[in-house]
């Protein structure tokens, strides 16, 4: 037998090896072009993070400092900001994040008596419920009037607070365009339009648009006594700012992609329920919000991954300000890498991936997936 | 309709004369394109921060050093906050793309150090025409060299100084402050008043404080005069002994109070005011007092923009009856021994912030592009160039020249009158000539030190996140850390060395 093989090893000619190798070979270019353009960009930034930058003469420096970066990030200089100033947690607040805590340790057991149990499973549901658990104590630490978020709360509030948001106003828009009105058409394009505006200049726009002493507004803000008054010396004003003008962006995203969803249901049920006399509440619940849920779970796990990508509004709008008031972790690690700290910069980016994917791999596991339609 | 009457008969005279013009004038066009300009296609890409200052006269004197000389100026701007990173980042990646640029004299040890700018000390000594003995010489020396090599061109002088209104302090019977209590005072009488006539009410004291912009070198023009009383050697940023930061103690405690309390009688926005709004502001005759470099005084004698023409006054930056005991971090009333140039037990310390924009040349441009960058940064500082410019406010620059305080004919000419000429001139002047003046602060990473820990640190406070000592500490710590990561007797040697220890 062995013979055998050898002999047939021996008789493939060059064009059949070159043939088995083709699909290796016609993917080799792409793979290295990934590998070069994703693969070493992340490594590279991941010994960033684990080095300081020096300039010395006739070029530059990385030295090797370990953990250094995020060690200064989490328990260090930049701590507050970061993480923030943790204030005085009342013991109203204590026992909420004990439920919340509580509740995540019955999910992760529930989990853990279920006949579904891997081990990858089992560690990322870990993973999930330390984040959540410390992201919690850290909420009430920093955000219940006696701290100060850091740019990892403030982000998260972008995130949460601002998807929120935009998702209920883009799906009321959308059923309200779905009713038979006229001027359909123009209320989708009108709808439409700030999304193609590049986030700078919408930065610009709400800039002056929030001038209350100059901008074209100022006359009506003058006329409720406000004319005096800066939004943007005051630190929830300002974040909330932020996130109307963020929200005004973003809004047509979600909006024509769940409006496509509900133009694309099927109208034999709705009109099923009509005729069995549901209400529109009742229709909505059961019919159409059920329909939608997959793409709309799509749509908010797009938007989520953005939102922590904040930047060109915080930057403009406050500079990040008033304080650090505004201040997400892209502009953190930008305004980081602009003073040449790029081991804290790194630092700050890793920080920001690291938390995303445990959000949003949370929100695809545990939401996303409870929408998709039973036996898909 | 006939263009040519063929029948016209012409005189053989004329139609000659006109042949021989028509061939005079191409003879002559081409003879004067045949001389050869010494950096004819030549192109000089110089960076600098967005305008309109100091861009404005940088891209005006182009055309006419291209006329001289048939170099093309490239003027590229960014954002102040980002001027710093794309020229090092620029130099540190070996892009290049930048040729030159103009930017903080501060700056000067990072990019130095690393050996990415050009050594001009050579071409400055040979350059008649840029007269540099008449360069006041703290911008000649301080600002442009580094370890005794000439690596900068001054193009502006810088120094903080307070701007009052003659008017409103005189119709109030106020006298412009000394000492920062009396800063706040005078804030604090005329605030509310309508100062320039639109019937609204002006506010007592206008100063940027914007994060991420040009207002954190404000909190060390506050402190200086609590912080250095011993001549400008003694410097007010670390302790020459241990280069312990001199950022926690009650001086500076002193000195956060009061930029706090400034605000008290400030626009609802200050916050968030960036130098260039808190000019408008005040040249729009709504502030009785601010505080800024030399930039003031030429912006309000500009008829097109300003309400307050003839009635801006300028002194040295007010200072302090006490000053800080070293050992004990208290502060104890000024002497004779602790306070020596203190007059009328007032210890100053006027502030030479920033330094002044200057030009400095990338050391591996091609060596056309190095020879047309220093001789446009020359042409722009030249008598010729800089006497007019300096009286302009749109220009950013301010005077740097001995022969521009002296001479008041530039400044009668641009509509200063002569009371207002002497009383702006003195007050650089006297800054300049302090033997009390205190040094901004130029060791490595200086940016990391003000532009990042100081200027956080500051925002936050004046939001109203952290109090006094919570401010004091993160400064001290960040300042701390800095050095240790860079070397706490390296960064100790450099900073004695800028005091000249």
């Amino acid at each position: 037998m062995q013979t055998h093989k050898m002999n047939v090893k021996r008789k493939r000619s060059f064009g059949e090896m070159l043939d088995q190798a083709s699909p290796k070979l016609l993917i080799l270019p792409t793979v290295l072009i990934i590998l070069f353009l994703a693969i070493y960009p992340l490594l590279l930034s991941a010994y960033l993070a684990l080095s300081r930058f020096k300039l010395v003469r006739g070029g530059f420096e990385l030295k090797f400092v370990g953990f250094r970066n995020f060690k200064k990030l989490l328990f260090g200089s930049q701590e507050y900001h970061f993480l923030g100033t943790v204030g005085e947690i009342l013991l109203w607040e204590w026992l909420l994040i004990v439920i919340v805590i509580a509740a995540l340790c019955r999910w992760m057991f529930r989990y853990l008596r279920s006949a579904k149990v891997t081990v990858v499973g089992t560690l990322g549901r870990s993973v999930t419920l330390v984040v959540f658990s410390a992201l919690t104590v850290l909420a009430f630490a920093v955000l219940n009037g006696t701290g100060y978020p850091g740019s990892l709360m403030i982000t998260l509030f972008y995130v949460f607070a601002g998807v929120s948001i935009q998702f209920v106003i883009a799906l009321g828009l959308a059923l309200l365009c779905a009713q038979n009105i006229r001027g359909k058409n123009f209320f989708r394009m009108v709808f439409f339009i700030p999304i193609m505006v590049t986030p700078v200049g919408i930065a610009y726009a709400f800039r002056m648009l929030m001038d209350m002493s100059q901008g074209p507004f100022s006359p009506l803000w003058t006329l409720f006594g406000l004319g005096e008054f800066s939004w943007a010396a005051d630190a929830s004003m300002a974040r909330w700012v932020v996130l109307i003008g963020d929200s005004w962006q973003w809004i047509p995203f979600l909006f024509m992609v769940l409006f496509a969803a509900i133009e694309s249901q099927s109208k034999d049920q709705v009109e099923a329920a009509q005729l069995d006399g549901a209400g529109a509440w009742r229709i909505f619940k059961d019919i159409t919000f059920p329909a939608i849920a997959p793409v709309a779970a799509t749509a908010v796990l797009i938007r989520l991954i953005e939102a922590f990508k904040i930047i060109d509004l915080p930057n403009i709008l406050t500079n990040g300000g008033p304080g650090i008031a505004t201040e997400s972790m892209t502009l953190h690690s930008f305004i980081a890498w602009r003073t040449q700290d790029l081991g804290g910069s790194a630092a700050v980016g890793y920080s920001l991936l690291f938390i995303a994917v445990v959000v949003c791999v949370s929100f695809f596991n545990f939401i996303g997936q409870k929408t998709q339609p039973k036996g898909a | 309709m006939k263009f040519f009457n063929l029948n016209q008969r012409r005189p053989l005279s004329k139609l000659l004369t006109a042949i021989t013009a028509a061939t005079a004038v191409t003879l002559a066009a081409g003879a004067s394109t045949a001389i050869a300009k010494k950096f004819d296609g030549v192109t000089v890409n110089v960076m600098t921060f967005t305008g309109p200052q100091i861009a404005e006269p940088l891209q005006r004197h182009a055309p006419a050093f291209k006329e001289l000389t048939g170099a093309t100026i490239n003027i590229i701007t960014v954002p102040y906050s980002d001027l710093y990173s794309k020229l090092l980042t620029d130099f540190v990646t070996g892009t290049n793309s930048v040729d030159a640029a103009v930017f903080a004299p501060q700056w000067l040890v990072d990019y130095a150090d690393p050996g990415y700018l050009e050594d001009l000390s050579s071409r400055v000594a040979k350059d008649t025409a840029l007269d540099a003995q008449d360069i006041s010489p703290f911008f000649r020396s301080f600002s442009t060299q580094y370890q005794g090599k000439t690596y900068l061109l001054t193009l502006d002088g810088d120094f903080h100084m307070i701007y009052y209104r003659t008017d409103v302090l005189k119709a109030a019977g106020l006298k412009p402050p000394k000492t920062w209590d009396e800063y706040l005072a005078v804030a604090k009488a005329v605030h509310g008043k309508d100062m320039n006539g639109d019937g609204k009410a002006d506010y007592g004291s206008c100063i940027s404080k914007k994060r991420n912009a040009q207002a954190y070198w404000s909190i060390m023009s506050i402190a200086g005069g609590y912080l250095q009383g011993q001549g400008t050697g003694q410097g007010a940023f670390f302790d020459t002994k241990d280069m312990k930061p001199l950022v926690n103690n009650d001086a500076f405690a002193a000195a956060l109070t009061i930029y706090k309390d400034t605000g008290k009688y400030a626009p609802a926005d200050e916050i968030n005011l960036d130098v260039g709004d808190t000019r408008g502001l005040f040249t729009s005759g709504r502030c009785a007092l601010t505080l800024d470099w030399g930039d003031i005084g030429t912006l309000a004698i500009d008829p097109a923009s300003s309400k307050v023409v003839d009635k801006v006054g300028a002194s040295m930056l007010p200072g302090s009856t006490k000053i800080l005991d070293r050992a004990t971090g208290k502060l104890e009333t000024c002497t004779t021994k602790t306070c020596p140039y203190a007059v009328d037990g007032i210890n100053r310390a006027p502030y030479a912030a920033f330094g002044g924009w200057s030009g400095g040349v990338n050391a591996t441009a091609d060596e056309q592009v190095k020879n047309a960058a220093y001789d446009y940064f020359s042409y722009v500082s030249q008598p010729a160039q800089s006497n007019a410019d300096v009286t302009k406010g749109i220009t950013g620059f301010n005077p740097y020249r001995l022969s521009q305080f002296n001479d008041m004919d530039k400044w009668l000419a641009a509509g200063m009158s002569k009371g207002a000429a002497q009383n702006y001139l003195g007050a650089i002047k006297d800054s300049l000539s302090s033997p009390n003046m205190l040094l901004d602060l130029r060791i490595p990473k200086n940016q990391n030190y003000q532009g990042v820990v100081l200027d956080t640190a500051i925002a936050r406070f004046l939001a109203g996140e952290i109090n006094v000592n919570q401010t004091m500490e993160t400064i001290e710590e960040g300042w701390n850390e800095l050095n240790e990561d860079l070397g706490v007797e390296d960064q100790l040697r450099l900073y004695k060395a800028t005091l000249g220890q």
